[in-house]
């Protein structure tokens, strides 16, 4: 049932989907102090990926992502039990959170924001799969 | 020694790569590991002789209490090597008992996986880590026992002695932790100073049942022990690791450890000398009837191990003394003999003791070996069984509850013991030649190795008892009350035990030569046989598997529909009691709306109505689109930003998918009868009350409110102003771990089930189609 679109929404899927995806980063990062978080910008970079599908077609979406959107998941959740490690190795209770400031940009990383990022591709992930899974047996239905 | 057990599973883990490298050598250089750890034991040993407690301390949750520490005192060193020792034989022998087996690799990660839960087993000081290694080692002993996984008589005893160890590992779990709320601590060492606290606490009783039920299982003793020979469907070095020496010994080391702490009552005493004694003369009595080596051997460990747990209920000074010898009498000899067993079963291609006859001259070693280990089965000077079983008598003569009784059975047990000994030793060796399946010839040195120092040591051990006074003292006051100084001795002088062994050997021999009649007049009992308690498993398994099916047409039909008002009702029933039985209901409603709100509210109800009468399903989804939108902007109104957005995004989502799957469902039809409509009215009528009310009841004021802990310190603990987000990553940080594998998996249910069904439906297509009227 889903077709490569019309020429509009073609158009307009390649000028959203950077913007899009920009937006669901910015989404990510600042999700500790303001709005945001890797919930939420994973469900934008969900939606900005499924319009890409529906303007242009599966084959055109699996040739960008490059990855499985189920490798995504599987990354996903090591990024989630990854984040619980380093306060394990200073010896802190499990899952404590660790914060450490990059110095020239002054950018404050953690283990919260790499668990969130953990959540960001989790979110994508599973969205992607069961987009996409829907898709491909439309196109076998196409087929007959 | 932590880091030793815990790098030991990683060694198991790399086994298939050992074998790449090191091919058919690749057992003998496993060996290597549990034969260090026992050379590290061994230099222990000034410490446990000089009777101390070495506490190796390692946290592992310190938040719950969990800790990974060992507790090494004689008991555990007794375990510990007894597990490395013959571990390491087991490996060598296994190298040339299963010599280019293709599932070698597998059959090494599992073994060696499962020395190490032993090991852990034994040496755990905490409850919890003790119950997790117990439970390991209930897991690799049926993946061992059922290695041979294409034999269905395999596959069945293997799920047998899984049920029943881990069953009787729920009571267990139950009952530890009963025992660290009685005891008021994890730890098993200071467990054991807190007997009297035990002793008289309200839950002695229950405590002391479940962890009986669990020791009793894996230790197989009455009714349970129909698993342990059924078990023997393993390769023999399983057998002689797991089921003589290791596993099965676990029930009793438990039983031995706690002594301390919960000894000492006429509960824990009769209980514990009148299923011993019963599961001795069971073993004994089922053991002649049979003709298969290997489960010769299985019955007479059943025996054994009753003797062990008659001895240990019994609980005088003179019967730990008698424990602790026969104990590693039993490991020293039961190992050897079933090596020997696997050296007959590999040598002549039958198991079967009748079939085989005058192998002294082809195996002259094996001959040996099993001739010397019999004899210690059988308790005859000068071997270490013999000063077993003379102890053992007098134990039992000093016995403090039902003696006359439990004197009876032990003595039945122990002349037909003698019996099953000389079947085991002589019936293969000795007379005339006899044609088997396979030409016979003696073992590689590998396999002969193993057997052959365990049998010296029983000879050794006799000879000269006086070697094993140290670690009987420090294991005994271990396992007994303050200090014991043992000194054994062959020779006691002329006494009653002294006779009472002479009569079973009398009465040994004459069963032994008349065993062919015994066997076929005892074959009169097979009907009440066949009704013991593994008629009692087959019939609840049976019943398992037919609860389970009506369960599963009731509850998992198929239909979302019975599955939403399952889930409703239950929710219903729980939420409704906490509310109604548990709290007092107490509502807190002040309607002060907004005008604003109530449009909003308006909109929800109208939306769910809408979606409940639609004919067409784009407009249900459109209505239940109104009500999420609504959701949204009552965020917005009470001001959280992130849930507002969220649900939007949520719905928008979910409009996409709603979209892919709209088209693939068949034409909009009314399915269900107006009774059930109304059914489904009421259900979801009630549900919705109840959430209503909970909702105001809990939103008063007398409750303290959750969130106000959050807003105070998102910022000083969390470094984050959104709360929302510092909970969801940080404060709640696991629970947000959880969804994300719950989410992972629904995804991959989701891919799964398209997946499979678009292969079906193309296997459907490739068939001859029937004519379609669909286009």
């Amino acid at each position: 049932m889903v077709r490569s679109g019309t020429l509009i929404l073609n158009a307009a899927a390649r000028l959203l989907l950077p913007l899009q995806l920009l937006f669901s980063l910015f989404l990510l990062l600042r999700g500790h102090d303001e709005p945001g978080g890797g919930f939420i910008a994973g469900l934008v970079a969900a939606g900005a990926f499924a319009l890409y599908l529906f303007a242009r077609g599966r084959r055109a979406l699996d040739e960008m992502l490059k990855v499985s959107p189920r490798d995504l998941v599987g990354m996903g959740l090591l990024f989630g039990v990854l984040a619980t490690l380093p306060a394990w190795w200073v010896g802190e209770p499990f899952f404590t959170a660790q914060w450490w400031t990059i110095p020239i940009i002054d950018f404050k990383a953690s283990t919260p924001l790499i668990f969130d990022i953990g959540v960001y591709l989790v979110v994508v992930g599973s969205v992607l799969t069961a987009i996409t899974a829907l898709v491909k047996t439309d196109q076998q239905d196409d087929e007959r | 020694m932590q880091l030793a057990v815990l790098g030991g599973f990683l060694v198991a883990g790399l086994a298939p790569l050992l074998h790449r490298w090191f091919g058919q050598r690749t057992p003998l250089v496993m060996a290597l590991l549990p034969a260090s750890m026992a050379l590290w034991l061994l230099g222990l040993w000034p410490i446990i002789a000089a009777g101390d407690v070495l506490l190796l301390e390692w946290a592992w949750v310190p938040g719950l209490d969990i800790t990974l520490t060992f507790l090494i005192d004689g008991l555990a060193w007794l375990f510990a090597m007894l597990i490395t020792v013959i571990g390491a034989f087991v490996l060598v022998y296994t190298g040339d008992y299963l010599r280019g087996h293709q599932d070698l690799p597998r059959f090494l990660v599992v073994i060696t996986a499962f020395m190490m839960s032993m090991l852990g087993l034994v040496l755990a000081d905490n409850l919890v880590t003790l119950f997790v290694f117990w439970e390991l080692t209930s897991i690799t002993s049926y993946l061992l026992i059922g290695f041979d996984h294409t034999d269905l008589a395999a596959r069945k005893a293997a799920l047998q002695g899984l049920f029943v160890t881990v069953g009787g590992g729920l009571a267990l779990l139950a009952g530890f932790i009963m025992l660290a709320m009685a005891g008021g601590s994890w730890s098993l060492a200071e467990l054991s100073t807190r007997d009297d606290m035990l002793r008289e606490h309200a839950l002695y009783t229950p405590l002391l049942i479940c962890v009986l039920i669990g020791a009793f299982t894996k230790s197989a003793q009455f009714p349970f022990h129909f698993w342990l020979p059924n078990a023997m469907a393993a390769p023999t070095p399983v057998s002689a690791y797991l089921h003589s020496a290791t596993m099965v010994k676990a029930g009793i080391y438990l039983l031995a450890r706690l002594n301390p702490a919960l000894g000492g009552t006429d509960t824990w005493m009769i209980t514990l000398s009148l299923v011993g004694v019963l599961t001795m003369a069971t073993g004994a009595f089922l053991a002649i009837q049979h003709t298969n080596v290997k489960k010769l051997l299985a019955y007479s460990t059943v025996m054994a191990l009753g003797t062990l747990t008659m001895l240990l209920g019994i609980g005088t000074e003179q019967a730990l003394i008698a424990f602790v010898v026969f104990l590693l009498a039993h490991s020293l000899y039961k190992g050897a003999l079933f090596m020997v067993a696997g050296i007959l079963d590999h040598g002549t291609g039958t198991k079967d003791v009748t079939a085989m006859g005058g192998l002294r001259g082809v195996m002259p070693l094996t001959a040996a070996v099993a001739v010397v280990a019999a004899l210690s089965l059988a308790g005859l000077p000068p071997l270490l069984g013999f000063l077993g079983k003379e102890l053992m008598f007098k134990s039992v003569l000093e016995a403090g509850n039902f003696r006359a009784l439990i004197l009876l059975l032990a003595f039945t047990a122990a002349f037909l013991t003698l019996a099953v000994a000389a079947i085991v030793a002589l019936r293969p060796f000795f007379g005339t030649l006899r044609e088997t399946p396979e030409a016979p010839h003696e073992a590689p040195p590998g396999m002969l190795v193993g057997p052959a120092v365990l049998a010296t040591l029983s000879l050794l051990f006799g000879l000269a008892p006086g070697l094993l006074d140290g670690l009987v003292s420090a294991t005994v006051s271990g396992i007994g009350a303050g200090e014991v100084s043992t000194h054994l001795a062959l020779w006691y002088g002329f006494n009653l035990p002294l006779l009472l062994s002479l009569i079973s050997l009398l009465l040994g021999v004459l069963v032994f030569r008349r065993w062919d009649r015994v066997r076929g007049r005892l074959a009169v009992l097979q009907p009440i046989m066949t009704r013991g308690p593994e008629a009692g498993y087959d019939a609840l398994m049976r019943g398992l598997v037919v609860v389970a099916e009506w369960q599963t047409r009731l509850l998992q039909n198929g239909h979302i529909r019975n599955y939403l008002i399952v889930t409703l009702l239950v929710l219903l029933g729980l939420v409704g009691h906490a509310l109604f039985f548990r709290h007092t209901l107490e509502l807190d409603f002040a309607p002060a709306l907004y005008f604003h709100e109530a449009v909003v509210a308006g909109l929800m109800i109208a939306g769910a109505v809408a979606a409940c009468v639609m004919r067409s399903r784009l407009a249900a989804v459109a209505s239940l689109g109104i009500i999420g939108f609504s959701i949204a902007l009552t965020f917005v109104l009470f001001s959280a930003p992130d849930l507002a957005i969220t649900q939007l995004l949520v719905d928008t989502l979910t409009v996409i998918l709603l979209v892919l799957v709209l088209f693939r469902l068949p034409r909009f039809a009314t399915l269900s009868t107006p009774m059930e409509r109304l059914r489904d009215l009421a259900v979801a009528s009630l549900t919705g009350g109840l959430i209503t009310l909970m909702m105001l009841s809990v939103s008063g004021e007398r409750l303290p409110r959750i969130s106000d802990y959050m807003v105070a310190n998102s910022q000083p603990l969390g470094q984050g102003h959104n709360i929302v987000n510092v909970i969801l990553v940080d404060f709640r940080a696991l629970d947000t771990l959880g969804e994300m594998f719950v989410l992972a998996l629904a995804a991959i249910g989701v891919h799964a089930m398209l997946r499979f069904h678009a292969v079906a439906y193309d296997a459907r297509r490739h068939a001859p189609l029937p004519e379609r009227d669909d286009g």
